[in-house]
């Protein structure tokens, strides 16, 4: 099923929540749906799923709007944060509900229904749990039972609203590879939301990062690793370290900065900021830079160096503690960032968002 | 051995012995002199000419016919609450609009407003001098000082208890469940009978239970409305009292007892269920 969405928007009062949605999503495609709490990934999950409404706009499945169909006729397989399970029902009753809900005349027969539960039931991989009450089971099994509720009605469109948000990290890592597993077995169209990047870039075909109600970016994961489109992504990227730079001819040029191994920018000559990770950041000796170590500390595989400039600034900086060169307090050193991005210093400067942890802020004592 | 003080260990929240008795003595005494002596003393006096005597007063017509009415209101009254409470709950609870707050003041009315007043209104509304009242007795419908005049000063005494029980139960459970039940295909009414009633009903047979009682302990508004029609609209708690100015004391308590008999079934009736269907209730609140 492809899935066109146009200028979709929505209030709640005067919240903006979505600010004019524009996504094209291919039949059998895995999207994520990435950005920070508030940015309206999950309200755009609902309005997919007939849950919520937009105030204007277009959402067409096929070529079929849907904004004219309820929810019940979408078809669709939602997985809630939550899992909301009946708690009534035993996991068998809670993944054959679809089915049995059906009106009669298209309703499988009963044994059709067993069947189709049994087999469910192996590909998720608990079939010792099918007469047990969603109370006894734990997350990762809730889980698992609410993907099968949601792919017994043979969704045309799979949707999962922070599917791993409330399990421990080790769970996580396993149901993120069954679940690319299944949808390799199923093919069927599916969206997820997360605010998890590594989740997202893992597991997704395609990423969409979302902040305050817009797309920032569509893009596999080097993609929008390499070229972030804005510092919102940037930054949500974990580039928290940005400095004020100039532009001439397309390089970036700085004191104390050796800008040889990033690309040249078609931009035009003047003030920029410059947007870089802790961790794609080299250090060289260099007497004559502004920079100077001023705290070093080690977390067995990793230095986070601190680097200070005579009017307060910090910026740091994460050094494998195994090939990077030995560095030492106290001493100055060139920057030598390994990948960047530059933004003219006006866009940088409007685009809000959040900015994890602006170390570039000055801290005077 | 004999220089090692002894060590008693309590937990953080256990009170000294003293403490705990002198609680315990409290709440003993506070629930023996205002629920269990009266009780006691009520079948007491029931039984105070013996078994012949307290039977022979309850055969009387007028004793009859009290309880029919007093049954006949609660079977009509306690469904219709208990529709409109799950109604109410339902819209306040699973939708957004504005004046909820105004509605769920509304809902509360009753719990403030005296029943007599309540009585009062009903009369001033539906009374043979009002507009609406003239009319339906004419037409040969008459509300107050009959069967619909009680029903309706009960509904309205009876009104939040449904509601009340039910609003917070379905505000915990949220709509994520609903919701699932809905793109999964199922039209609202199947959401109503297969996820939402089973969610509730634990807190809807409470709110029953409480109507219940209520509908046939209702004095004050049925006093106003049914105008005491001995034999025609005096309903159980009516009758009683009629009985007791009368010095009937064997008849009023004996009456008084089958009223109890009654509250107590229900709460007999709620425990069982409750201790059949234990596992049930634990796996909804773990």
């Amino acid at each position: 099923m492809t899935i066109a969405i146009s200028s979709l928007t929505k209030s709640f009062g005067p919240t903006h929540v979505l600010r004019g949605i524009d996504l094209g999503i291919e039949a059998g495609e895995l999207v994520a749906l990435l950005g920070p709490s508030g940015s309206g990934k999950t309200t755009l999950l609902k309005i997919i799923a007939g849950l919520d409404w937009p105030d204007a706009g277009a959402l067409a499945v096929d070529g079929q709007d849907w904004l004219a169909l309820p929810a019940q006729k979408r078809r669709i397989g939602f997985v809630f944060q939550s899992y909301a399970l009946f708690p009534h029902m035993t996991v068998r009753d809670n993944i054959a509900f679809g089915l049995t809900v059906r009106p009669r005349a298209e309703r499988p027969g009963k044994s059709v229904i067993a069947a189709r539960v049994d087999q469910l039931l192996g590909l998720l991989q608990i079939p010792h749990l099918a007469d047990r009450f969603p109370t006894q089971l734990s997350g990762g099994q809730r889980q698992r039972v609410a993907l099968g509720r949601a792919l017994a009605i043979e969704p045309s469109v799979l949707l999962l609203d922070e599917p791993f948000g409330a399990l421990d990290a080790a769970i996580r890592r396993d149901l993120r590879r069954w679940l690319r597993e299944v949808h390799e077995a199923t093919k069927s169209t599916t969206i997820f939301v997360t605010h998890d990047q590594e989740e997202a870039f893992e597991m997704a075909d395609r990423v969409v990062v979302m902040g305050e109600g817009r797309i920032e970016q569509i893009g596999t994961a080097d993609q929008i690793h390499d070229h972030p489109a804005s510092p919102f992504v940037a930054r949500f990227m974990g580039a928290v370290v940005e400095l004020p730079v100039a532009l001439r001819a397309g390089r970036v040029e700085a004191a104390g900065l050796d800008a040889s191994a990033l690309e040249r920018r078609a931009m035009a000559d003047g003030p920029a900021r410059l947007f870089l990770r802790p961790d794609a950041i080299a250090l060289e000796p260099d007497a004559a830079s502004p920079w100077v170590l001023s705290h070093k500390a080690s977390n067995g595989a990793v230095i986070r160096a601190t680097l200070r400039r005579e009017d307060g600034t910090e910026l740091p900086v994460d050094l494998l503690r195994h090939s990077a060169p030995e560095v030492t307090l106290g001493a100055a050193y060139r920057l030598r960032p390994l990948t960047g991005a530059v933004f003219s210093a006006e866009g940088a400067a409007q685009s809000g968002g959040p900015s994890p942890l602006p170390l570039l802020k000055e801290h005077r004592k | 051995m004999s220089d090692i003080a002894q060590v008693r260990f309590r937990s953080a929240t256990e009170e000294t012995p003293l403490a705990r008795r002198a609680l315990i003595a409290v709440a003993v005494l506070g629930l023996g002199i205002l629920v269990a002596a009266p009780l006691i003393v009520v079948f007491a006096e029931a039984l105070a000419q013996g078994w012949a005597a307290a039977v022979a007063s309850l055969g009387n017509r007028d004793a009859l016919s009290a309880i029919r009415l007093t049954l006949t209101i609660a079977g009509i009254s306690v469904p219709l609450t208990a529709g409109f409470g799950i109604a109410a709950a339902w819209f306040i609870t699973k939708f957004d609009f504005r004046g909820k707050a105004f509605l769920i003041t509304l809902i509360d009315l009753p719990f403030s407003v005296s029943p007599v007043v309540a009585g009062l209104c009903i009369v001033l509304m539906f009374g043979t001098n009002s507009l609406v009242g003239g009319w339906l007795v004419a037409s040969g419908y008459p509300i107050v000082f009959a069967l619909p005049g009680i029903v309706l000063a009960t509904m309205f005494v009876t009104f939040p208890f449904v509601a009340r029980e039910l609003i917070p139960v379905m505000i915990e459970q949220g709509r994520a469940e609903e919701e699932a039940a809905l793109t999964l295909g199922a039209s609202g009414w199947r959401v109503f009978w297969t996820v939402t009633l089973p969610n509730i009903r634990w807190a809807l047979l409470y709110g029953v239970l409480l109507c219940n009682a209520r509908a046939m302990g209702e004095f004050g508004a049925v006093a106003v409305v049914s105008g005491k029609i001995r034999g025609q609209t005096a309903t159980m708690p009516i009758t009683i009292e009629m009985f007791y100015n009368e010095y009937l004391s064997v008849a009023a308590f004996s009456l008084a007892a089958v009223l109890t008999l009654l509250a107590l079934v229900t709460l007999l009736l709620k425990t069982a269920l409750e201790i059949r269907h234990a596992d049930q209730l634990a796996a909804l609140h773990p």
